[in-house]
């Protein structure tokens, strides 16, 4: 029996084959958040009615980097023993703003550097006996091709 | 901007003592009093930096310290900014100060840290940013730091072992400070060597986590001058700036930055900002600084505050570093202290830390590592969720 995949955290990204990260928006001006309840900060932004909206699905990399040792809960490793993992910051140029999330299984600080190209794909943060608790991570865009 | 004056600073030496946060401020806080030579019934203000990691005690952390010292009926207040809860809880007692509310303050912070990591409170808290990041991208502190460095070596051409003579520069300083944590001296192969933890850092780039304890007694310029001290070291400025929108350096403990999509970037950064006010409160600019205290979490975040304290241009750290300028006999030494590096995370006394360091110095009292003349120094730190912590002091 496949185990049922659901999000990590319930409301922060889309699943299915074009995935994208659930943000908030100030309705009439293009200042974005993320998640969608990290609103604060833009003094014109107190007191509006966020709106919902899907953040772009590609960028460039901004920074990048790993995390060698494993994490202290309630990060949770999908792997035995613990693998590192790589982590990038992404510039989306329409939202001018900066988004962490892991980088797909495989890919290392070698495969990257500031402006590479990556979409969002969603994958496996970890599991149990029943679910398979998925998370966005980055991939860069030429990833698949190159095998 | 009024200045007070530092009438006494006092340390207990940070390490993995496995006591309570108590024991450490209090002894810091008997050494700062006999170091000013005031009596613990003059105090009319405890101001106590708050550690979230030591039960109820630490979160009313000046009335800890208070019922610690004895109970004296002085007024209190208790900070919490994170890493910049030190700076926030000398802010709260200049202005005691300056209102004219007391003649004299103490400011007091302790910690004690858990091994490893620095870690979220536990439970499932989806609306907490600092239990997110773990949760789903295992995003730890030295990630960030990690993230930092690396866009310093691809933008500026920043090498590892640029990194690495920080930490080399820090641990030489290290040497004779007889409360730093850590004073062995290491070169440039022993941190290379050492493994890497989020890359390019290595474990000797990143500081750990530590017990520690440090303390400071203020006072209005009127009362040390009655009470004999007729220069003392003075707090010329403090910045405890938050950010303006919209912030775009990714940091602690966000999963993403401010937007920029309508409102333009402010001309000057958050890190940038947590300068510029200290030192238009003191009236000073980078260029009158002898020596500063910047915070280290990671060797290649002191080559940042270089440039956001106004030392050198972006991407001139590196150069700065390498020439010599921030080593002790330097034009202008950082973290003749060793630095966070050598002492290691304490967060509620490291901000108080570095201006017992600054004023040792500032009084020629740095034996074995001081900063010969030094007569202005800069303290810089940062606590998360957007919390500035800068201290200007002058003889």
């Amino acid at each position: 029996m496949t185990k049922q995949r659901v999000p990590a955290v319930e409301g922060m990204f889309t699943m299915g084959d074009e995935p994208r990260l659930i943000g908030g928006k100030v309705p009439g001006r293009e200042t974005y958040f993320f998640p969608k309840h990290v609103a604060g900060g833009d003094p014109a932004a107190v007191g509006a009615e966020l709106e919902e909206v899907l953040l772009s699905r590609t960028g460039t990399v901004w920074s990048y980097t790993t995390s060698d040792y494993q994490p202290p809960p309630p990060f949770v490793a999908n792997t035995d023993p613990y693998e590192p993992i790589t982590i990038a910051a992404v510039q989306l140029e329409k939202e001018q703003m900066v988004v962490l999330g892991q980088c797909v299984q495989g890919i290392t600080p070698d495969d990257l550097t500031v402006g590479t190209e990556v979409e969002l794909v969603v994958d496996t943060l970890y599991e149990d006996d029943d679910h398979e608790y998925m998370v966005w991570k980055w991939k860069p865009v030429e990833a698949g091709e190159n095998g | 901007m009024d200045e007070i004056a530092i009438l006494g600073v006092g340390m207990h030496p940070w390490g993995k003592w496995g006591r309570q946060f108590t024991d450490y401020g209090t002894v810091a806080a008997r050494d700062a009093l006999d170091d000013a030579g005031v009596d613990w019934n003059d105090v009319g203000f405890v101001s106590g930096a708050i550690t979230v990691r030591c039960g109820y005690p630490g979160y009313v952390a000046g009335s800890t310290f208070a019922q610690k010292l004895g109970f004296n009926g002085a007024q209190v207040a208790s900070s919490y900014a994170a890493c910049a809860s030190g700076a926030t809880a000398l802010q709260v007692a200049r202005g005691q100060i300056l209102s004219g509310a007391t003649d004299v303050a103490l400011i007091v912070g302790a910690d004690t840290t858990p091994k490893g990591f620095l870690a979220p409170n536990e439970g499932d808290r989806p609306d907490d940013m600092d239990w997110l990041r773990f949760k789903l991208v295992g995003a730890t502190n030295p990630v960030y730091f990690g993230l930092q460095a690396r866009r310093r070596m691809d933008v500026y051409g920043a090498t590892q072992e640029d990194f690495a003579r920080v930490k080399v520069k820090n641990s030489r300083h290290s040497v004779h400070n007889p409360r730093a944590r850590f004073t062995k001296e290491y070169d440039i192969d022993d941190v290379m060597n050492s493994p890497v933890v989020s890359d390019p850092l290595r474990l000797l780039d990143i500081c750990a986590t530590s017990d520690g304890g440090a303390a400071i007694v203020v006072s209005s310029m009127e009362y040390a001058k009655a009470h004999g001290h007729t220069d003392p070291v003075r707090v010329a400025g403090i910045s405890t700036v938050t950010p303006t929108f919209p912030d775009t350096m990714i940091d602690l403990p966000y999963l993403a930055t401010d937007s920029a999509g309508e409102t333009a970037r402010p001309e000057r950064g958050f890190k940038q900002s947590i300068g510029d006010r200290v030192y238009a409160e003191a009236d000073l600019g980078p260029d009158d600084v002898d020596v500063a205290e910047v915070y280290d979490l990671s060797s290649a975040l002191e080559l940042d505050w270089y440039e956001q304290l106004g030392f050198c241009a972006e991407g001139e750290a590196e150069k700065l570093l390498n020439d010599g300028v921030t080593s002790i006999g330097g034009r202008l030494p950082v973290n003749p202290s060793g630095g966070l590096g050598a002492f290691g995370e304490a967060v509620p006394a490291q901000a108080i830390a570095q201006v017992c360091e600054l004023t040792w110095q500032l009084r020629g009292q740095a034996e074995g590592r001081q900063v010969e003349g030094a007569r202005v120094g800069v303290t810089a730190n940062q606590g998360l969720f957007g919390h500035g912590s800068s201290v200007l002091v002058r003889k």
